[in-house]
């Protein structure tokens, strides 16, 4: 811009070029911004508005008759003393176990896949990866189908568990946790009465340590199916643009494959170790398709998530405030998630330096 | 153990029997993690080929006792199938078309246009990013209702027309391209629109092939916008109709054949474009992201 100034004849032109342009840009950008303005900002601010009044669905939310109730609905939800306040901690309760299964799995897993893929002398690479990846294509419908055979009462998982002796459950029928079922199998059946008597959103402490019910556990099975795929191509992307060189210095200094694995693959790997933590924790906390076409929520609401009690409140029950107010307190939940997890694994980018210090770790590891 | 010992004499390299062995360590757990991830679409295909009391008392088995396509005929002659399969094409095709051409258009426009406002339109487009898909269905009908555009095509297919991700895309792509080539265009007179359209997004095939490939994929399998702008049952989609399969409409008792010929004739389309483009698929790490 300072050279621009001392040649103006170039500065006009340049303004005149500018001038097009900035006519362009915005023309360019005015599909995506009416559209997402519309469909996405707007529609926050409405349902921002909804989630503080009394709507019940008829007319506009906007009409006079719509009153203001200010956190009526929040409170509601969250120290009403109702139904609503334990539907609501029951949600939580199912998709907290959910998030806390299905994110670690599905990382550790797609990480594993990746590792044992990207070999490059591994013959038939491109199977194994389509074989792998084919899952998180096809569409979550489609998959909820496939594993309500599979895991129904006579279905193939339990077919393949009897060879082993083993007598599979109902898995969409049956609401028992498996924190509990585990328990209960070496004798304890009921919780000490600090658990017991406690609650946290109308639902009991010994409820909330219940696990994923065992139906909830087929839908953790099914999540770390499908995704596997796709968090194993970040992870591969990311293995095929590390440097060899780290790799082969620690090599001759004689670093086995598990101590090159952890001291120096590992670490370089944390930014896309973020990335799909990140992602994994976003996209754990909203299922809805998979309910919606699976179980509905039941057995015994054990399959009830945030999502999902957010759409049957506001569109089953007309419950439009409080539907609106699980929205916000979901999307709060994930915020929050996201920047905690962000704090922890703070993006200490692997620098040169502390290459060079993995290095050095590495040399002094062989002796 | 045995073929470690023997090649390793033959080898005499260091150790060469246990690099043998734990190769075939390797590719022993390879495949058989691939026969977990494979075996139920399978069973899958194979089971909608099979009678009702076939399905129940041998789920594993990948050969029917007696091959029957009565699941099909029940789907495509006596049910709404294929509407739901037109709703799903209309849908698909038309959002595809929008998202390449808008995507692009904005894309180029945040990565090479230098207007006042970019930066703000940048940034609303990243914090628009963050906003999770399933908090938004309750405000989503509230704006197509308001828009009257509830139960149309319209509602299914305007507010899917432009996607943040793929506008992202888009931006690092033209970015990636030298500036040069531009310049050129535009010092034989050529306007910002003719640059763009003639010269740059041919050049941006393989960007726009990830934006097809996620576009159809992304809206072929969509579901819950389908749920909160439609009720219509001449605008359900296949998988809306499918999910209603699933939970027991239009059939008595578990009818398993039926809703897994369903879901297999649903999966064929993104099974088909996954295995065109399979390569860049699995390489490009850009389009691995999904949603």
């Amino acid at each position: 811009m300072t050279a621009v100034t001392n040649r103006p004849s170039l500065a006009r032109r340049r303004s005149r070029i500018a001038g097009r342009e900035g006519v362009a840009g915005w023309l360019f950008t005015a599909p995506m911004i009416v559209i997402l303005g519309l469909f996405l900002v707007i529609p926050v601010g409405m349902a921002l508005w909804v989630s503080f009044s009394d709507w019940t669905g008829r007319g506009s939310p906007f009409s006079g008759s719509v009153g203001f109730v200010g956190a009526d609905n929040y409170n509601t939800l969250l120290s009403g003393g109702g139904l609503a306040e334990r539907d609501f901690g029951i949600s939580l309760r199912n998709n907290g176990w959910y998030v806390l299964l299905v994110v670690p799995l599905q990382t550790a897993l797609s990480l594993f896949l990746a590792v044992l893929v990207n070999r490059a002398v591994l013959k038939g690479r491109g199977f194994f990866r389509t074989a792998f990846y084919f899952p998180s294509v096809t569409s979550s419908v489609a998959i909820t189908v496939l594993w309500l055979f599979l895991f129904g009462a006579t279905g193939a998982v339990n077919k393949v568990l009897s060879y082993f002796g083993v007598n599979g459950p109902n898995w969409f029928q049956d609401p028992s946790g498996i924190v509990h079922n585990l328990l209960g199998a070496v004798g304890i059946t009921t919780g000490p009465a600090i658990l017991t008597e406690n609650t946290a959103l109308g639902v009991s402490l010994w409820d909330w340590l219940a696990g994923p019910s065992v139906a909830m556990s087929a839908f953790v099975l099914m999540a770390v199916f499908t995704t596997s795929g796709t968090f194993m191509l970040l992870f591969i992307a990311a293995l095929q643009n590390l440097s060899g060189e780290t790799q082969e210095a620690a090599m001759m200094d004689g670093a086995n494959g598990w101590q090159r694995f952890w001291r120096i693959t590992l670490p370089q790997l944390k930014p896309t170790l973020f990335t799909v933590l990140t992602l994994g924790i976003i996209g754990t906390w909203q299922i809805f398709d998979q309910i919606y076409t699976g179980t509905q929520g039941g057995p015994g609401k054990t399959t009830v998530t945030p999502a999902y009690l957010s759409y049957t409140s506001a569109f089953n029950n007309q419950q439009w405030g409080q539907g609106s107010a699980i929205a916000f307190i979901l999307f709060v939940i994930i915020v929050v998630l996201t920047l905690l997890q962000r704090f922890v694994l703070r993006d200490r980018a692997v620098s040169k330096r502390r290459l060079r210090a993995y290095g050095i770790a590495v040399k002094g590891m062989e002796r | 153990m045995t073929a470690a010992t023997t090649s390793s004499r033959r080898a005499g390299g260091p150790r060469p029997g246990a690099a043998l062995a734990a190769k075939s360590l390797l590719y022993a757990l390879l495949i058989a993690i691939a026969v977990v991830y494979i075996f139920p679409f399978l069973i899958n295909v194979a089971t909608s080929f099979k009678t009702d009391a076939d399905a129940a008392s041998d789920p594993l088995a990948l050969l029917p006792q007696t091959i029957t396509t009565a699941a099909y005929e029940r789907l495509f002659l006596n049910s709404d199938f294929p509407v739901w399969f037109k709703n799903s094409f209309i849908v698909t095709i038309f959002v595809t078309a929008g998202r390449v051409f808008f995507d692009s258009l904005a894309g180029y426009a945040l990565a090479r246009l230098r207007y006042r406002g970019r930066n703000v339109v940048f940034a609303a487009l990243i914090a628009v990013m963050a906003v999770p898909n399933v908090v938004l269905l309750i405000p989503k009908f509230l704006v197509i209702n308001q828009l009257g555009m509830y139960d149309s095509y319209a509602g299914m297919i305007i507010p899917l027309l432009a996607d943040a991700a793929g506008i992202f895309i888009m931006k690092n792509f033209f970015e990636s391209i030298p500036a040069s080539v531009e310049e050129q265009a535009k010092i034989d007179g050529a306007g910002v629109f003719r640059t763009f359209w003639s010269i740059v997004l041919p050049m941006a095939r393989p960007a726009l092939i990830t934006i097809i490939i996620l576009s159809f994929q992304g809206s072929w399998n969509e579901l819950s916008h389908f749920i909160i702008s439609t009720q219509s049952p001449d605008l359900t989609t296949l998988t809306k109709g499918v999910a209603s399969l699933a939970s027991g409409q239009l059939s008595q008792g578990s009818q398993y054949p039926l809703k897994l010929a369903a879901a297999a004739i649903m999966t064929v389309p993104v099974a088909v474009v996954f295995f065109i483009f399979q390569r860049r698929i699995l390489n490009a790490s850009d389009g691995a992201v999904k949603e």
